[in-house]
């Protein structure tokens, strides 16, 4: 068998583009083997070859056929569906709720956004110029009210005005702080007063390292995350970690963020994702 | 697996145990496990790179060679190597001769830039100093507002002449107002009510956005700032080499602030930073609240990065 163009100079390669992608080290590893061991089966020869087969590889890993539709809506009738947008801060929780409300708005439906966050400086506001924006009303509380209770009245609100959707925009938590942690599930369960919470996204910001993966599981155990929102795709930053959390967690990326604006969101497409990490 | 580099390294020396010093082969081995933990706390791979091969140039040397517990003695190596990386010329904020001293704000989306000028203002406050916080960044909605709350919150003066993009206003409709004109006015502003230190707040910007990087070194150039601090979060991972290298080929920084201390990231992008672009971490942040804020302490992040 010949491996004449695969010298280990193309292997160093391969390993720091997945490194340099925030893939982690294990995953790697694991993912190179793997590469080693088709290459010698397959008796591929050339870069490009390499290339295909990585591509391929981690297109397996992230699951191109995952479901990973955003339960934003129901059937007719059956109330408002609730929408809980949940993460660190800063990784763009509030700015991704005002362009799903401006998708769901776009798309002739109706949303009321719960302002949660009532401990950051000026995050209601924010929120309430997002739904100006858009089209959506805001309901929210006094600085420092329980988010729990804004969360609830928000879709209260939604149900008593025949609204489509709720969507609760929480403060950022790190997801060691228990307190915190707390206060967030409380604010899920208090919402689960009025019915099953729809979808919970877990908003995960691209430049994330290795820490995004002690995220997901965290948030996962408290809130029980049912889809992934990745942002700030439009930098250099790859978001990589994604690949471990979906293997470790089986949650799916359902949206990727491309930008500040309205419609700076997309669905997440497994394919362009890899293909941006592995280049053309 | 192995939490520590100590234990990664006590594993790798536990089949040398009996011999009495290293060979290549065995700093080699060693040198693996370094990059693996380096790696794994988010250190970004060319600054890995040049810190392995300085730390394997050490520890070809006497003084792994003659120790009595080689492992031991590679972890001070890597440990002081770090140190000096992380520490070297470690300074204080440059204050103006002739007040006021400007200190501008550039980074990232959420990086944490416009809670830490409420931080600085609340601590040179503390220090017997007249702050005003600069509102200019007219972009991110309500980041006026954020910023005049967080300024109430720590009993600081905030200059923002325009409400940005706030409820009722959109970035379409041209009022929004301009950010370089905000920061060349308030320097006026300051002379004029005494305040000694100006704080100017930027939106967040990517470091691949040439457009906003030119805004900011124009917001630059309007105040002439004593220090720009690129304000970084600790949870970011390889693109720390990157953005921070746009950072300074874009606007230039003399110091760094790394945020979000208080979770578990390991937050390699200290070392990152500091070793690709020779730019010190002046203050870590490490809360939401305003006095989650300390001067950096390079041991402590060395022992973080390690994790031990
Ligand atoms: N370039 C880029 N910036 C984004 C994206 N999503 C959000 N941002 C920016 O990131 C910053 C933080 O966004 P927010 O929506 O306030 O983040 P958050 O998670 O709500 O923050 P906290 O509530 O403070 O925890 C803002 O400047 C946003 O404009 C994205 O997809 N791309
Ligand atoms: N836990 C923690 N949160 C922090 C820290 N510093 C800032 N934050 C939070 O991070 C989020 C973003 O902070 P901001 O100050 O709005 O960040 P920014 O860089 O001004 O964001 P943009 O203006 O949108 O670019 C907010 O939720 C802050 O409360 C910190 O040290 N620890
Ligand atoms: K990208
Ligand atoms: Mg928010
Ligand atoms: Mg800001």
């Amino acid at each position: 068998l010949s491996r004449d163009k695969l010298d280990e100079a193309t292997w160093e390669e391969v390993e720091d583009l997945l490194l340099t992608s925030d893939i982690g080290v294990a995953p790697t590893q694991e993912l190179v083997e793997r590469l080693r061991t088709r290459v010698r089966i397959l008796g591929s020869r050339t870069p490009e070859d390499l290339r295909d087969l990585l591509r391929e590889e981690l297109l397996t890993l992230i699951g191109p056929d995952t479901d990973r539709t955003v339960h934003s809506l129901r059937a007719d009738g059956a109330g408002p569906a609730v929408v809980m947008v949940v993460g660190v801060n800063g990784v763009g929780k509030t700015t991704t709720t005002g362009k799903l409300a401006r998708v769901l708005v776009a798309d002739g439906r109706s949303v009321v956004l719960g302002a949660a966050d009532t401990f950051r400086a000026a995050a209601a506001d924010q929120l309430q110029t997002w739904g100006e924006r858009v089209g959506a009303s805001t309901v929210r509380g006094p600085e420092g009210a329980d988010p729990a209770s804004v969360a609830f009245d928000a879709v209260k609100q939604a149900k008593d005005q025949g609204v489509d959707t709720a969507l609760i925009d929480t403060a950022g938590r790190l997801h060691t702080k228990v307190g915190l942690m707390d206060e967030l599930g409380k604010v899920k369960r208090v919402v689960e007063k009025h019915g099953p919470v729809d979808e919970v996204l877990l908003v995960l910001d691209a430049t994330t390292g290795q820490n995004g993966m002690v995220q997901a599981r965290v948030f996962r155990e408290v809130v029980d995350i049912t889809g992934i929102v990745l942002t700030k795709l439009d930098g250099t930053a790859k978001g990589g970690i994604v690949v471990a959390v979906q293997r470790e967690l089986g949650v799916p990326v359902k949206l990727v963020g491309l930008g500040e604006g309205a419609d700076d969101l997309a669905p997440f497409e497994p394919a362009a994702f890899v293909d941006a990490l592995v280049g053309q | 697996m192995f939490d520590t580099l100590s234990d990664r390294l006590a594993a790798t020396f536990k089949s040398l145990r009996g011999k009495g010093r290293l060979s290549e082969q065995d700093i080699d081995a060693t040198c693996r496990e370094i990059r693996i933990a380096l790696l794994e706390a988010d250190v970004a791979l060319p600054a890995v790179r040049q810190f392995v091969a300085a730390v394997k140039q050490r520890s070809l040397g006497a003084e792994v060679s003659q120790a009595l517990n080689p492992a031991q003695q590679v972890v001070k190596i890597v440990n002081e190597e770090l140190i000096s990386i992380l520490g070297g010329q470690t300074r204080r904020i440059r204050f103006a001769k002739r007040p006021p001293t400007v200190i501008m704000l550039a980074g990232l989306q959420g990086s944490g830039k416009t809670t830490l000028a409420g931080k600085l203002g609340h601590w040179l406050k503390g220090q017997g100093h007249s702050p005003l916080l600069v509102a200019a960044d007219l972009q991110r909605p309500n980041a006026v507002t954020q910023l005049q709350v967080v300024g109430e919150r720590a009993g600081v003066a905030v200059f923002a002449p325009e409400p940005g993009n706030a409820t009722g206003r959109t970035p379409t409709d041209g009022h929004s107002g301009d950010p370089i004109k905000v920061a060349r006015d308030s320097l006026q502003h300051a002379r004029d009510k005494m305040y000694d230190v100006v704080v100017v707040d930027t939106a967040g910007r990517l470091g691949i956005d040439a457009e906003l990087m030119r805004q900011a070194a124009d917001i630059r150039d309007a105040v002439g700032p004593d220090e720009i601090l690129f304000v970084v979060d600790a949870m970011i991972g390889q693109d720390a080499v990157a953005t921070a290298q746009a950072f300074l080929d874009g606007v230039g920084f003399d110091g760094v602030v790394l945020t979000k201390l208080d979770g578990d990231a390991r937050g390699g992008a200290a070392l990152s930073v500091a070793q690709m672009t020779g730019r010190q971490v002046m203050f870590a942040s490490n809360g939401e609240k305003l006095d989650d804020f300390d001067v950096f302490h390079p041991d402590r992040m060395a022992s973080r990065i390690l994790g031990m």
